[in-house]
């Protein structure tokens, strides 16, 4: 068991890796799987000491989840934001910055909900508070900012917070 | 049967197309820099998200092979984009805005981009 977590130190990387390499060749063949399993074996042993307390993954579930829903809200957004563009005269247009408290501490759930933010059309995120505790976010359209603010906390960072925390 | 695939293919590709244009519309359009940010986060998601699936397709329907490329496609740009719009946005904030026009903190000391102490090397051509 011990030796098997030394030569898999990241079985979750080894494994994307693997996958990524496959992808890449376009073609699934040994020839792709073996070279993608040696690459997903040294580039985590290689690069052990970038992450030292990596988060650990509890809900999967949740995972699978939260890519629908954002993938969704992409698709949704993506149709308000043409339609904002197309059909509202700039005038009526409200941008607005909001401040967004943050309860998710740790950096890569943060990560994970700023490129959300930024990922889904009419939100950017574009920076932290000094102390990571609340982040900027600039809208396209926000005739009421709490509303979306509040949106956000419940969308998207309650889950994240179920799958990191 | 092939009939409907190409028809298929093509919604996706229009669909695409479409978002494209009013990305790059909207970048006229929007009057702001930081509105016009939104714009290209959007032609990265729809608009490349459609010829992505009409591709796949393309390959799965009508070339009898499976082709599964566009899909890390969809992965790397999903983890650039963001970053690249943070960068756009670091900048807008440090050259165009102060800590009174944006909203508070919370009590959370300033926002980042405004707790850097000044620079005094600074050259004087990128001096606000």
């Amino acid at each position: 068991m011990k030796l098997l977590r030394r030569i898999f130190p990241h079985p979750h990387l080894t494994l994307l890796l693997t996958l990524v390499w496959v992808l890449l060749a376009n073609a699934p063949s040994l020839n792709s799987v073996l070279f993608g399993l040696i690459l997903g074996i040294v580039i985590p042993f290689i690069t052990q000491p970038y992450w030292p307390d990596r988060p650990k993954l509890r809900n999967w579930p949740m995972v699978v989840e939260y890519i629908l829903v954002v993938l969704w809200d992409i698709v949704v957004a993506n149709v308000t934001v043409a339609g904002i563009i197309l059909f509202k005269r700039d005038a009526d247009r409200k941008p607005a910055w909001i401040s967004i408290p943050l309860e998710l501490r740790s950096p890569e759930a943060i990560t994970v909900l700023a490129g959300t933010i930024t990922m889904t059309p009419g939100t950017v995120s574009c920076d932290l508070s000094e102390r990571g505790l609340n982040l900027l976010v600039h809208c396209l359209d926000a005739p009421d900012p709490d509303a979306v603010r509040d949106e956000i906390k419940h969308r998207y960072e309650r889950r994240l917070k179920e799958i990191f925390e | 049967m092939e009939q409907i695939w190409e028809i298929v293919i093509a919604f996706f590709l229009i669909v695409s197309g479409v978002f494209g244009f009013v990305g790059s519309f909207g970048m006229i359009k929007l009057k702001d820099p930081m509105s016009r940010l939104h714009a290209p986060t959007k032609a990265t998601t729809l608009g490349v998200g459609g010829v992505l699936i009409a591709s796949i397709l393309h390959s799965l329907t009508l070339e009898d092979h499976i082709s599964l490329h566009e899909l890390l496609i969809t992965l790397f740009l999903f983890l650039t984009a963001p970053v690249t719009a943070l960068f756009i946005a670091k900048w807008h904030i440090h050259r165009h805005e102060t800590p009174e026009t944006l909203p508070p903190t919370g009590g959370d000391g300033r926002w980042a981009t405004h707790a850097v102490a000044p620079d005094n090397d600074t050259p004087e051509h990128t001096a606000n």
